[in-house]
Order: structure tokens, then C-alpha cells, then sequence
């Protein structure tokens, strides 16, 4: 894998996958796969069904163990990482994590504060417009199409994190890292571009970016580097 | 659509108001209290499945008298080891879904994802399900109390134990939930774990009435569900922080 021209801003961390395996019951995802998501990149990784890239994310999430090699951030091991450096990675499943019974506003801030930080209802709108739903706010979940919920809960991407807050007047805040399963579900065109906008404002900003997709990864700033799980299968 | 991004500006704070803006920063941050809110707030806007454990535990109840008979006697005999049967039955079937809903959803993932110790997210799980669905019980509990003629001293024992006892359902529930989390039949498994290590409560919260209905002191039943309560608080919330992790693996 090349490192991506786009310059990063601050101080950000590089995450590293070191000889890293997988497997799902007894049959292998895939072995000894080496990956690193540096500053200002951004990684679409693909794959056929089953290869393995939920589990990769979880795995780099820290949901997952390994079964072999580790996953690591600066070069310190995942599970070894302080609190502050958690709260940079940000992980948007397959799943939206979207309470049905609470509104969008509640829900996003539930999210935030899971991340130690309980983001302002202004915050909150700022981001959901930044997806083109800023009218859901006060909106029941339940009530949404998958296509609406799938932008409000990718606009949490959106909200201001603790390096955002301080400035990143300290080395030990910076950019984020982002692992997002397939982002683009149920996404119309203009959810899309939203989309890569803030793809590209996170790339600028030295965060780095992980995802996954069955569908051509358009985005044109930064150029996404692909990372193939059927070729690595084939040459393991 | 493409807005820039929004950029936040910080407001410090006048130097008096640093120690309330830190607490509300630590209240912000508390793991522990967002999930318990959010549980709380989620329990409020489905008032129709929080109140189906205080619905089947009063209509269990009201069962009894109409099986055994309507002999105060034999009524007053029973109630103690009635009320607290159906109020582990009742937890038991509340506590089956406390984290099925949020793993279906990706929430539980979310949770364990947060840069704290999943134990705050057992821990308010178990408090959150105690507020909606044990504490209701111990409210019912006089009204109980009544249709099987207990004594005043025996109410009062009777809502003491299970003040006491409730909460150590809801922890052993909690564990059983994240043991059985994802597993088929993983509700009749659930209830095989718990009922066996829920025996104790039981013994000692129905023991405490029976011996305040006989005249003697219930002091060492409330000292013994006192210690089960310390024991299952200290223990329950990291075993089941554990099992959390062990589902989503």
C-alpha cells in the first residue's frame, strides 16, 4: 500500500494491522495481512462476500481479537491504547446504532457521549445538514426511511470531536481515524457526495479513513487506495 | 452540497465556575450515566413493555388465592414465598431482552466501543432495569401484601427484602443476559443459569417475612440479603462486562 499525497494538518495517528489474521469458526479470513492507515488517507477496502472486511474492521476496531498478529496504533498494542486515543477512532457499522424510539437529536447525542463528549443540539444540526438532513432533528427514528437514517447516523462523522474542542493545541489531540461498513447503503446520489465532501474535509485534515464497499468508491479527493481482500486471499 | 464544515469555538469558563463546568464535564463524560439515561428515557416511551413485569407479577399473584383458597390462614403462610417466586419470575422475563435490542441495532457494539470500561455499561444496565422493573415490584408489594393478610410488620419485612433482593435479581439477570446473548434458546437457558444462583435471595427475602410473621427478629436475613447484594454488586458488573465482550467477539 502507498501513502496518500494529501499532506496531514496536525498531529494524527497511523493505525497498523501486523501480520493479522482472522478466521470465522474454523475456516480462515485471511492470514499475515499487513495494513497501514496512515494520516490524510483514505482505504476502500473490497472483496466478495465472506472474505472477511467486517471482520477486518472489527478486528481494527477492537471488537475483535486476532487470531493471530495485532493490531496497533503508533505502535502501541490496540488494547494498550489510553482512553484519549479511543475517542479518535470512530467506527460506523453495518448497523446504524439508532435507537428506534428516540429522536435523531437523542440518538446523536447518546453516540457522542459514548465518545466523551455530549455534543450541543446546535452541534447536532450543524452535522445532520452537513448530510442533508438537518430537518430530522427532532425526528423519531422509527419514523425514517433506511436511506435517512443511514445519513443521520453517518453524519456523527460530522459532529465536533475533543480535538475540535481544545484546537488541537495539545499533541495528544489530532485528526480521527474512521472505519465506516459500507457507508454508501441505501445512500441516494445526493447522500453520496455528501459523503465524500466530508471524506475529503477529513483526509485535508489528517485523519485517515477505512472503508468498506461493493460499489465503485468515486471519491476523487483524496484518490482512495484500494486494498483488495481477494487478492491477498490469493496470494496466501 | 458542499457547506463547510463547522468549526466549534471554546467558551471558558469565569474562574468560579471551573469546579461546576468540571463536574458537568464529568457528568458529560460518564458512560454510566448516558446509558443509564438513555435506558430510562427508552423505558418511558414504551410504558406498555415496562409495566409487563408489575403486570405479570400482580396477576401471578392473584392467581394463588384463587388455586389454594380463600383461607386467610394458609394465604398469610404462603405470601412470603409467593411474592418472592413471582417476582424472580418477573425479572426473568423482563431481563431477557436487556441487550438483544441494542446488539440488534449495533448499539452494543457502540457501547463497548466507548473509551471506558464496559463495566459502566453492565453496571447502568442492571441500575436501569432495576428503576423500570424492580421497583415497581417493591411499590406493588404492600398492595400484595394486603389480599394475602399480612401483618403491618410483615409488609414492612416483605418491601425491606425485596428492597434488598431485587437489586441482585436485576445483576444476576444481567449477567444471565450477556451469558445467553445471541444464543438460540437462550431465553430458557438464561432462566436455568439464574434461578439456581437467585436461590439464595430467595430463601433469605421469603425466610425474613416468615420469621417477622412468627414473632422473631428478621436481622440476620436482611444481614445475609445485605451481603448477597455487596457480593453480587462487586462481582456481577466485571462478570458480565466480560460476557459482553464474549457475545460481540
Amino acid at each position: 500500500m502507498t501513502s496518500n499525497p494529501a499532506a496531514p494538518a496536525a498531529f494524527a495517528p497511523t493505525l497498523t494491522a501486523a501480520n493479522l489474521g482472522a478466521q470465522r469458526g474454523d475456516r480462515p479470513l485471511f492470514k499475515a495481512l499487513e495494513l497501514s492507515l496512515r494520516p490524510g488517507q483514505v482505504v476502500w477496502l473490497r472483496g466478495r462476500n465472506g472474505r472477511g472486511k467486517t471482520s477486518l474492521l472489527r478486528l481494527l476496531a477492537g471488537l475483535s481479537t486476532p487470531a493471530r498478529g495485532a493490531v496497533l496504533c503508533d505502535g502501541v498494542p490496540l488494547a494498550q491504547c489510553p482512553p484519549e486515543w479511543r475517542r479518535r477512532l470512530l467506527y460506523v457499522a453495518h448497523a446504524n446504532a439508532l435507537k428506534e424510539d428516540l429522536t435523531v437529536q437523542e440518538a446523536l447525542r447518546f453516540l457522542g457521549a459514548l465518545h466523551g463528549r455530549t455534543p450541543a443540539s446546535a452541534e447536532i444540526r450543524s452535522a445532520l445538514a452537513r448530510l442533508g438532513v438537518g430537518h430530522l432533528h427532532s425526528a423519531t427514528v422509527r419514523t425514517l426511511s433506511q436511506g435517512q437514517r443511514r445519513r443521520c447516523a453517518l453524519s456523527r462523522l460530522a459532529l465536533p470531536d475533543e480535538a475540535d474542542e481544545t484546537n488541537s493545541a495539545d499533541e495528544s489531540h489530532g485528526a480521527s481515524i474512521w472505519l465506516l461498513d459500507e457507508p454508501y447503503d441505501a445512500l441516494d446520489q445526493e447522500g453520496v457526495q455528501a459523503l465524500h465532501d466530508l471524506l475529503s474535509d477529513h483526509a485535508r485534515q489528517g485523519g485517515s479513513t477505512l472503508l468498506t464497499s461493493h460499489q465503485e468508491v468515486m471519491l476523487r479527493d483524496p484518490v482512495p487506495t484500494v486494498l483488495d481482500l481477494d487478492a491477498v486471499a490469493v496470494a496466501q | 452540497m458542499s457547506t463547510p464544515r463547522p468549526t466549534t469555538s471554546v467558551v471558558r469558563p469565569p474562574r468560579g465556575q471551573e469546579n461546576s463546568g468540571a463536574a458537568l464535564r464529568f457528568l458529560e463524560r460518564s458512560l454510566f450515566l448516558a446509558v443509564l439515561m438513555r435506558d430510562l428515557r427508552l423505558a418511558a416511551r414504551r410504558r406498555i413493555d415496562a409495566l409487563l413485569p408489575l403486570v405479570f407479577f400482580v396477576v401471578a399473584i392473584s392467581l394463588f388465592p384463587l388455586g389454594v383458597g380463600p383461607e386467610p390462614q394458609t394465604l398469610r403462610h404462603i405470601a412470603p414465598g409467593v411474592v418472592w417466586v413471582c417476582a424472580l419470575l418477573a425479572t426473568m422475563l423482563s431481563v431477557q431482552h436487556l441487550y438483544a435490542g441494542d446488539q440488534a441495532d449495533g448499539s452494543l457494539e457502540q457501547m463497548l466501543l466507548a473509551p471506558q470500561s464496559p463495566l459502566a455499561v453492565a453496571a447502568a444496565k442492571c441500575v436501569a432495569h432495576w428503576l423500570v422493573s424492580g421497583w415497581p415490584l417493591i411499590l406493588a408489594a404492600p398492595v400484595v401484601g394486603l389480599w394475602f393478610d399480612l401483618s403491618l410488620p410483615a409488609m414492612g419485612s416483605l418491601v425491606l427484602g425485596l428492597l434488598l433482593g431485587t437489586p441482585v435479581l436485576s445483576l444476576l439477570g444481567g449477567l444471565g443476559a450477556a451469558l445467553t446473548l445471541g444464543l438460540r434458546s437462550g431465553g430458557m437457558l438464561l432462566i436455568l443459569i439464574v434461578l439456581p444462583l437467585a436461590m439464595p435471595v430467595l430463601i433469605f427475602g421469603a425466610g425474613a417475612v416468615a420469621a417477622v410473621e412468627s414473632g422473631q427478629s428478621a436481622a440476620g436475613h436482611y444481614s445475609l440479603l445485605g451481603a448477597l447484594l455487596i457480593a453480587t454488586a462487586m462481582g456481577a458488573p466485571w462478570a458480565t462486562a466480560a460476557a459482553l465482550r464474549i457475545s460481540t467477539e
